[in-house]
């Protein structure tokens, strides 16, 4: 195709591409569950919600059981070590990552609870992250504690042998 | 998952809540006749495209809409025009065009055919169907829709 251009733009740089970006500014309530919960990740402490029927413990608490349909009545503490369920190794760079790839996130079930917590897994090289693999959390320092997640920077190992892991199906 | 007692403050009964913004930085590129649209916004020419049937489309689309060919004859038309429908807007809201009440209108370029969507900075009572607008353009101008700032009345 050969365009006709009038002489006004004739010899201007052309534009090639545009920015297009999408934002949607929300405000995320946490609910009285995971409030209580980062509250406790304030001080370092992982506070999950235990089900009165089947004693499940959740990390992070959502406030009710999805096996029973109850709200988690029990404030249980679990520990901040655990052990890798599942992992993935990220390998694409993307906008907004802060972290050099490769790197691993994993599925860490807490000593104490009954459901996965997502995270990395650093001071490992990523090719020898492994299901079964005993981690602990590394916390940012304590003037940095605030009421997120993000108080845990990543988990590492522990270098406690690894352990068995059992399917969890419902 | 980030929520802190320091931004907003937690609410009467104690839930906590934090700003969450999600946004994706995408960019995309154009092709030859937006190119020459955007090119032209920033040189403050505003530039159509003459359709099989001799209608000039501001702004230009690539194919023709009723026969689908490719077009390629990309003129120059005024930089002001008619308001040939417009509807108001009292409360803008963030990173519309303009702060204050403003209309939304249809604008037929001088020299056009066809009628492209911008903002008009006036008042309530100054809009009319059939008004003369101008371009205000940007002081900054990049090769973007926003290099016209909005349309203002000619009085």
């Amino acid at each position: 195709m050969s365009l006709s251009l009038p002489a006004s733009i004739a010899d201007a740089e052309p534009v090639r591409s545009i920015r297009t970006p999408a934002r949607l500014d929300y405000e995320f309530t946490a609910g009285q569950a995971t409030s209580q919960f980062l509250r406790g990740v304030k001080n370092k402490k992982l506070i999950g919600g235990g089900c009165p029927v089947c004693g499940k413990v959740y990390v992070p608490p959502r406030g009710s059981c999805a096996v029973d349909g109850v709200p988690t009545t029990e404030q249980v503490d679990v520990a901040d070590r655990g052990t890798v369920t599942t992992f993935c190794v990220v390998n694409v760079q993307f906008y907004g990552q802060g972290v050099e790839v490769p790197y691993v996130c994993a599925t860490i079930q807490l000593d104490g609870a009954d459901l996965g917590l997502f995270a990395m897994v650093q001071e490992m090289p990523y090719d020898q992250v492994r299901i079964g693999l005993r981690v602990e959390a590394v916390w940012v320092d304590d003037d940095e504690l605030d009421t997120t997640l993000e108080n845990i920077k990543y988990f590492r190992p522990t270098g406690e042998p690894d352990v068995e892991v059992k399917q969890n199906i419902q | 998952m980030t929520a802190a007692d320091t931004t907003d403050g937690p609410t009467p009964d104690g839930v906590l809540r934090a700003p969450l913004v999600i946004e994706f930085p995408f960019t995309r590129t154009v092709g030859p006749v937006q190119s020459a649209f955007l090119t032209g916004l920033r040189e403050r020419v505003v530039i159509g495209v003459r359709g099989t049937d001799g209608r000039v489309h501001v702004p230009p689309c690539e194919y023709d809409p009723v026969t689908s060919d490719e077009l390629t004859e990309l003129v120059e038309v005024a930089d002001s025009g008619t308001v040939t429908t417009w509807a108001w807007e009292p409360n803008p809201r963030p990173n519309q065009p303009l702060d204050e009440p403003f209309a939304w209108a249809l604008v037929k370029f001088d020299g056009a055919d066809t009628s492209m969507l911008h903002a008009v900075a006036a008042s309530h009572d100054e809009m009319e169907t059939g008004m003369t607008v101008k371009v205000r353009w940007a002081d900054e101008r990049e090769g973007h829709i926003h290099d016209i700032a909005c349309f203002e009345p000619v009085r």
